[in-house]
Order: structure tokens, then sequence, then C-alpha cells
């Protein structure tokens, strides 16, 4: 993957046969509006491929129905034996349209697609979008909106890291800890659900604040939870760190060097598990993360265990926010006081003329939340798998003009197909593993 | 490692070092004030951008490209926009570039050669608006299927689509076939 000059007007080269870059490829030519300039994806054919010895190379295809990947992406190698002599990836498989859809929806409306990007961790994705939005309008939410924000993003967070370190041992064939790890994800979903109403699909956020204030007992469910996870961290750690099996299979497969992660954009945990420092919650901070007290934990060995163990180092620093964040727990409301902005209470609205007129003003066609003409915002928050932004222009009308979602899982995948050359089967599946690739989130 | 600048001070030594080439643009309804580079110069002005020790953009976090077929705004002349959003982990510090692409030339110089995030990122917006980027080795559509006609995010490209489903064959089994027998 350099960028050479005969490549430029070539395409892409086949790294597999670099002396004839079109061999391997079969173009398109059937249909007119195709111009035969973009071939199929790479290895698809390869009747003309050879290795050394004289024999065939094998096009083996992962997905886009396989357990490995997690989802529906479908990546495809061409292998000599066991050893992988080149990748291609294909995505897309849940491309929607939500880009489209946000230029067609209001800016309250899309809070319940954004759910369906990162479906592990749905709340951070709310909170991006709400955080980008209020940066659009530049209002701030109520600081008791903000700290609930925090603590369930960090909660959302640490459900994700551990589905992945369960996943990661069941695509090394530890089934039993991605059970384990799916039963203690369950229980901050009993956190969501009683918060937010759902377990998944929270759209718990709003433009200015909050969908509705926490429960009476959410302290004790944060403060169980709290007992709870610490204990199950280090067993998960008991259980993989120093299991021969599992370290042998991880480590020293899929290393990305720090200069190579800066460079293909990666963020979240990839990339400080090639030992770059880079947190957004830090280096940006945002809903207040600059109030509290923690570590960004790095490994440099860049690797596929540096990447598992980043997770869960990443875990117990979230655990360190959500103790800081509830002992900071303000009271208060959770909308921000503004009628044009925020909607009124539902009893209000029956109650009274005023709540009904802003009620009506913010929902109906036409009117709504309406940024001023030619704004735009570029607004980044840390999900948990990185940098997770969003790119808003307003046209001063209800809808925004443009949508842009900037997801950490589309970078860090792109990687992957450079990493995969030269390394064994198997190893490709503890990479796809520790890499996170949410397809949700990949294809929008 | 610099200490960070504000989006002015970038804007401001870019355009000393590069005059009238960079212009400053602040967003009409607000927002981070940004910068809007000739489609000609855009490589030489990221490549300074990149190796710059006070401006040091060692991250290029993504590229996209927005429509300006309904939204007319002073600054913007063409109808496509190409954005780049930029961070810099050493100096601590973001900021937006932006440079016009004709309707009548859909073409924009790659970056790849400086950020090989670019990569997937310019694939994504030749998929979305059709821009190609000259010098980006992989120049495929990334999420649409390769025989897909239209650019979707285009603002004259309906939400529904242009009969593009109505167009697929529809599966129809032989009158003694079983169905699901095709997968074998």
């Amino acid at each position: 993957m350099t960028p050479e000059n005969d490549a430029v007007t070539e395409g892409p080269v086949n790294p597999a046969n670099p002396a004839n870059p079109a061999a391997g490829f079969r173009v398109r030519a059937q249909d007119p509006s195709y111009q035969g300039k973009h071939p199929e994806p790479r290895f698809f054919y390869t009747d003309e491929e050879e290795d050394e010895l004289g024999g065939k190379r094998m096009v083996l295809n992962m997905g886009p129905q396989h357990p490995a990947t997690h989802g529906t992406l479908r990546v495809i190698l061409q292998v000599e034996g066991e050893r992988v002599v080149g990748a291609d990836t294909e995505i897309g498989f849940l491309h929607t349209g939500f880009e489209k859809l946000g230029e067609h929806m209001s800016y309250q409306q899309w809070v319940t697609v954004t759910d369906r990007m990162n479906y592990m961790s749905a709340i951070n994705n709310n909170v991006g979008y709400a955080i980008a939005c209020e940066e659009l309008l530049g209002i701030t939410p109520p600081r008791r909106a903000q700290v609930i924000r925090v603590i369930l993003s960090e909660i959302s967070r640490i459900a994700d890291h551990i589905l992945c370190a369960g996943l990661s041992g069941m695509d090394l064939g530890a089934f039993s800890l991605m059970l384990w790890a799916f039963e203690r994800r369950e229980k901050t979903y009993d956190i969501m659900e009683a918060v937010t109403g759902t377990r998944l699909t929270t759209s718990y956020t709003r433009i200015g604040g909050l969908f509705r204030d926490v429960p009476d007992d959410f302290e004790k469910l944060i403060t169980d939870f709290l007992e709870d996870m610490p204990r199950f961290i280090d067993e998960l750690e008991g259980m993989t760190v120093g299991n021969r099996i599992f370290e042998d299979r991880m480590r020293g497969t899929g290393v990305i060097s720090a200069d190579e992660a800066v460079n293909w954009g990666l963020t979240g945990p990839l990339l400080r598990a090639s030992g770059v420092p880079f947190d957004v919650r830090k280096a940006y901070p945002y809903s207040g993360y600059e109030r509290y007290e923690f570590d960004v934990p790095t490994r440099t060995e860049g690797d596929s265990f540096a990447r598992f163990l980043q997770r869960l180092a990443e875990v117990r620093e979230s655990l360190k926010i959500i103790r800081q964040a509830l002992d900071d727990l303000p009271d208060g409301p959770v909308n921000i006081e503004n009628k044009k902005l925020s909607l009124p209470d539902k009893t209000d609205v029956y109650d009274n003329i005023e709540s009904l007129i802003h009620h009506f003003k913010i929902l109906m066609f036409g009117h709504g939340i309406t940024p001023p003409r030619g704004a735009e915002v570029y607004s980044a928050t840390e999900a948990p798998n990185g940098e997770l932004g969003y790119y808003l222009v307003s046209n001063g009308e209800m809808n925004p003009y443009r949508v842009r979602v900037r997801p950490p899982s589309i970078y860090n995948f792109a990687v992957f197909p450079k990493l995969a050359e030269n390394m064994m089967i198997s190893d490709v599946v503890a990479v796809l593993s520790t890499l996170n690739v949410i397809a949700g989130e990949l294809d929008r | 490692m610099g200490a960070p600048l504000s989006a002015e001070q970038i804007t401001a030594r870019l355009r000393e070092r590069y005059g009238d080439k960079v212009t400053g643009v602040q967003p009409a309804g607000g927002g981070p004030p940004c910068a809007l580079v000739n489609r000609e110069h855009l490589l030489p002005v990221m490549e300074f951008l990149k190796s710059d020790p006070a401006l040091g953009f060692d991250f290029l976090m993504d590229v996209t490209a927005v429509d300006h077929l309904l939204l007319d705004l002073p600054e913007i002349e063409e109808r496509f926009v190409v954005v780049y959003q930029l961070c810099s982990y050493g100096n601590n510090h973001r900021y937006r570039l932006k440079t016009q692409i004709p309707e009548d030339d859909l073409t924009a110089p790659s970056v790849f050669s400086l950020w090989q995030a670019a990569l997937w990122g310019e694939r994504e917006t030749y998929d979305m608006f059709g821009i190609e980027f000259e010098g980006n080795p992989d120049m495929r559509r990334l999420l649409m299927p390769e025989d897909f006609p239209g650019f979707p995010l285009r603002k004259d490209y309906p939400l529904r689509g242009k009969g593009e489903r109505d167009s697929f064959a529809p599966y129809v089994p032989e009158a003694d076939e079983e169905p699901g027998s095709e997968q074998k």
C-alpha cells in the first residue's frame, strides 16, 4: 500500500503480482455508466496467480457472515497455504444512509439514529451528537445533565470494552469467556434500562439536556455496579493473562507502531496501545471531564495483546471517573431553561397555553430548533473505539444541511488490509477481534 | 511540542506563508474559523500544516465533502467543498481546511502521501459525492455497490433513490425448484 506513481493511473497495485497489477482483477464493463476504472475487490479471481512452487493461490472469504467478523463485513484473503499474502475488505453491507437521513430529519429526531451506529455503546453516540448540536447552538446543558452523561457514557464504555475482551476470548476458542462477559454486560444494561427505559437503543440525550432525570435508586444501582465490576476485571485478567494459549495467539500479532497508528488516523484504545497517549477526554475536555482525576493508560507493544490489556486498563480508569462523578452529582434540572430549545413537561402542555405553544413550535414541521444559517461545527468526543466526530452544517432550517459522522471504526479498520499481509489465517481472527470493528458505525 | 494555537493564529500563519492562496473564513452563523485553499495549492499547504513544528498536524481526522447546491454562502463559489479535519496531538489544537471543487471538473489532489488515513476517507467521499482524488491508490467505492450509478449524498439525489431498488433483478424460483434449494 505504498503510494507509487504508476499506481495512480493503473489503479490499485496487486501486491501479489507487482509486475502485472491488473492480474486478478475483473473489470465490470457491462454497465454503461461504469467507466471500467475501478476494479472489483482484489483477489476475487486468481486464475493467473501462482506461488513460487507453481501452486495456485487460494482465495478465502471471511464474511459477510462469519463469527469472527462480529458483524456484516467481508474480508477477502489471498492465502498461500496458511500464510496470507494479500487482503482486501468489502464493507457497506449495513449501509443505511444515516447521513442522508440526517439531512431530512430535524435535529432532535436524529438522536434516535445515532443509537444505531455503535449499538454496543449507544449512549456515547447520543452524547457526542448532543454535544455537537449544543456547540452549534452555543448553549451548555445544566451541570446535572452533564454529570449523568459522564456516568452513563463511562458505564457504556465499560460494557463495550468487556464485551470486546470477551469476544476476543471467543475468537480464540475460549467460549465461556464470552458468555461470562455477556452476563456482566447485562448488568450494565440493567442500569441503562432503569435510567433510559431501553437496553440497547437508548436515545437518552436531548439537545440541551436529557430525556428525563435518573430514577431514585440511581445511586444504589451505580454503587452496586462499582463494587461488582473491579473484581470481575481482576478475574478476567486472571483468566487470560498468563494463559499460555491466549497469550501465544495474541502476542506479536497485528503490530502497529506509533507512527503508523497516527498516520492511519487510529484513535482510542488502538492508538494508546501503540504508545500515543491521545485521549479526547484529556486533550479537549467536554462535559466536565477536566474535573475528574484519571490517567490515560498506554502500552508500547502495539500488538493484539496490548490492545486487549489496554481495554482492561481503561475500564479501571472509567470506574475511577464514575466514582468521582457520582460524588459530584449535583441537584437541579436536567434540561436547559430555554423554552425555545427544550420541550416542556408533558403535563404542562395539557395545562397551560404557553407550554402548548412551545411544544408546538419545537415539534411542528417548519419550526423547531434552527441554528443560524451557515453555522458549522466539528465536535469530537471519546467513544469506546476512539474519536467520534460530528460535523454539522446548518442552513438555518429545522433540518441540518449536512451531517457527517466520523466514526472511529472506519479509520481503525482501514489499516487492516495492510496489517493482515504475511499473517497466519488464525492470527487474522485475533487481530479482527481486538480491532473491535462495529459494523453499524463502520457503514452507517 | 508547541503551545496550542487558536484557529485565527493558524490562519494567520498560513497567510503569512502563502498569502492570498489561503483565505480565512469565519462561518456566517458561528463556529470556529477555518481556511479555504485553492485546489492547486492544497498539497503544499497541507504539507506545510503537517511539517511546520508550530502547526504540527499529525492527524488527519476526517475527509468529507459538502454539496453547496442548495446553500449559497458568500465565500463559497463552486458547488462542492472538500473538508479536511486536522488535529495535532503534539500541539493540542485542531483546524479545518476546505477546498472548492467545481462541478465540471470533479477532481482533487489526494493527501494520501501525507496521511494514510486519507485512503478510506477519500474513498468514501468519492463514493458519496463523485469527487475523484488524484493520487489515491485505491479509488474504489467504499460503501455502495461497485456498479451503483449515482452519488447518494449529493443534494440533487432524492432521499428514496432514483429507482435503483426497482431495477434489481427479482429472484423467481423455477417451478420445480424447492424454495431455498439454490443455496446448495
